[in-house]
């Protein structure tokens, strides 16, 4: 095969490079469960670990985000896509309570979280990573995930200030668990170094192990791959699995890079102006027309 | 040997900057906001531990462990009531707040306990002679010394070693990003508070074992000596308020000494306004350099 010319597949090839891509990122197909949303076959017996029902907030009169639908199985990797400015960042505003919806409902686990506070969401089961890095850069990595096992440490103020065993035991068992988090993403050799002085990968991979460190059952990732080069980006691939696979929870990740996002999420939500335009399997939302309007403009526009 | 005697009596005045300047700089840090009604907790905490002694008959340890439970139930409310309402405010705002809450306190002592100094009694009374009596050191300076270093290892180790602690510094540094590692901000704001208040009831009783005419405004020059100190040292450093506060003390008795009493205010402030010309952060302060 000559460099810079076409091979022509033919439909072998095609079912290899799928079963070889299911085999690594374990995709099942998705089945319909509630209203219109559907879910990867092997968590549809399970309560969805979130559901979005006709949720919506509005900036003084600009409807940011309105009817958005999604549900998001157990174990699901699931993304949210769409042209900048659509209102991704601001959905996960939303899970996460930082905004309070105008209307509309969100399930944790079958739960309402309607009333409960960014810190109880936490501690409910949500975690999220930011677009732009917000680790704690002048603590030290390990720091950083001790913060994030805040709420797995149990002892009170009296055990703090008289150094009582229950003081001792509590921070070496985290101690231990956030070496173990940070050798998952390979950060133990600079466990005492300051977040900040991180190369930017390594910083990336460390929002994600601190996110982890407060035992979520459903991550949420803000384009973790932004700023990243292709080697990078087939790592965090591969940790994204390896997030699901270990933990066994669900990934709602929002991202830009479409290889990365067509190669592992198994539902994707695409949304413009606020509003989902499409759901579905990467097959799916790849020949979706009003997918391909969004991101490259109509067919038959007048071109200058 | 005179030297000595102004040095250890700087050192002793400096301590109780120190304590106070770490309740100040512990707020600064956290909550990002300059408590200016500190220095009159301090003299609540005085007043208390004053009635808890003079009333009940206490001796001084209950007497100063009453004042500070009830400095810290005030630090707190005050914290519930005037400053968290003003969480999302700009800083003037809650900046005018605490000078409010400053004017009410004293106002308040000044409704209930009246204008008229109390005598205070000493927390400790006698005094150290050393080189045949050349040098004498009083046990009061001696405690607070002594309380300053514990207060400040005890601190250094609780910010860094516990989970309330680095849930106090991911809090300075991002409180949006600490509130999704569901770290309840509100709950360790009010600890801070908590925490500054109680330390300023030791301050109070220890400030009045030095000069023990107990007013309304007892606090105020202390308090606003203490936050310079705080500032000397670099805002938000716990070893820049020690530091801070001890060579304010110092600084401020040797000129008394020797230069001259009135002017020694002066100086001090002068001493401040210098070194802010040369460190902008303070001593130990962060140099934070902007990013273009």
């Amino acid at each position: 095969m000559t460099p810079g010319s076409l091979r022509v597949l033919n439909s072998e090839d095609v079912w290899d490079a799928k079963t070889e891509l299911q085999g690594k990122f374990k995709r099942d197909p998705l089945v319909p469960i509630t209203r219109t949303s559907y879910i990867p076959e092997r968590d549809a017996d399970k309560t969805p670990i979130l559901e979005c029902i006709d949720l919506g907030i509005t900036f003084g009169g600009l409807k940011a985000v309105d009817n958005f639908n999604m549900t998001i199985g157990r174990t699901e990797i699931a993304g949210l896509i769409g042209p900048n400015g659509a209102g991704k960042t601001t959905i996960f505003n939303l899970l996460t309570k930082v905004y309070q919806p105008t209307h509309g409902t969100i399930l944790l686990d079958g739960k309402d979280i309607a009333g409960m506070s960014t810190a109880h969401v936490n501690r409910a089961g949500i975690a999220r990573t930011f677009q732009n890095i917000r680790l704690f850069h002048n603590q030290t990595v390990l720091d950083n995930v001790l913060i994030g096992l805040h709420n797995e440490m149990d002892y009170g103020m009296g055990g703090a200030i008289l150094r009582l065993p229950g003081y001792w035991r509590a921070e070496k068992i985290a101690r231990a668990r956030a070496m173990e988090y940070l050798s998952l993403f390979h950060l133990e050799d600079h466990a005492e170094e300051p977040a900040g002085s991180l190369p930017y990968g390594a910083q990336r991979r460390l929002e994600i192990a601190r996110a982890l460190a407060t035992n979520p059952s459903l991550l949420l990732l803000d384009e973790p791959a932004a700023g990243m080069n292709p080697s990078e980006t087939a790592e965090l691939m591969e940790n994204i699995a390896r997030i699901r696979d270990t933990f066994h929870i669900a990934v709602l990740l929002i991202e830009h890079d479409m290889s990365l996002v067509m190669n592992i999420c198994e539902g994707i939500v695409v949304l413009n102006f606020g509003r989902i335009i499409a759901k579905g399997s990467p097959d799916d939302i790849r020949t979706d027309p009003k997918v391909i309007e969004a991101y490259l403009g109509r067919k038959g526009g007048k071109s200058l | 040997m005179k030297f000595l005697a102004y040095l250890v009596s700087g050192i002793s005045l400096g301590s109780i900057y120190a304590i106070i300047a770490l309740g100040y700089t512990m707020v600064y840090g956290i909550a990002k906001m300059l408590n200016f009604a500190h220095g009159d907790v301090i003299m609540v905490g005085g007043y208390v531990s004053y009635l808890a002694a003079a009333n009940l008959g206490l001796p001084a340890l209950p007497s100063v462990l009453i004042a500070m439970v009830v400095c810290t139930i005030l630090g707190i409310t005050i914290e519930a009531l005037a400053y968290r309402p003003l969480r999302a405010a700009p800083s003037l705002a809650v900046l005018i707040t605490a000078i409010g809450v400053s004017y009410l306190l004293q106002n308040l002592a000044l409704l209930i306990w009246g204008a008229n100094p109390k005598a205070y009694t000493p927390v400790v009374s006698g005094t150290l002679q050393l080189f045949d009596g050349q040098l004498s050191i009083s046990y009061v300076s001696i405690l607070t010394v002594a309380c300053c270093v514990v207060i400040m290892v005890a601190l250094t180790l609780f910010t860094g070693k516990t989970r309330m602690g680095k849930a106090m510094r991911a809090c300075s540094e991002d409180k949006g990003a600490a509130q999704l590692m569901g770290i309840n901000v509100n709950r360790t704001i009010s600890l801070t508070f908590a925490i500054g208040s109680a330390l300023a009831a030791i301050a109070g009783a220890l400030l009045c074992s030095f000069s023990p005419a107990l007013m309304p405004t007892t606090g105020s020059m202390p308090g606003i000596k203490a936050f310079t100190a705080a500032v000397f040292g670099g805002i938000g450093s716990i070893p820049g308020a020690f530091l801070g506060g001890i060579l304010l003390g110092v600084i401020e008795a040797l000129a008394r000494a020797y230069i001259s009493t009135q002017l020694s205010n002066s100086i001090v402030f002068a001493v401040l306004i210098i070194i802010l010309l040369v460190r902008p952060a303070g001593l130990l302060g962060k140099h934070t350099q902007e990013k273009v």
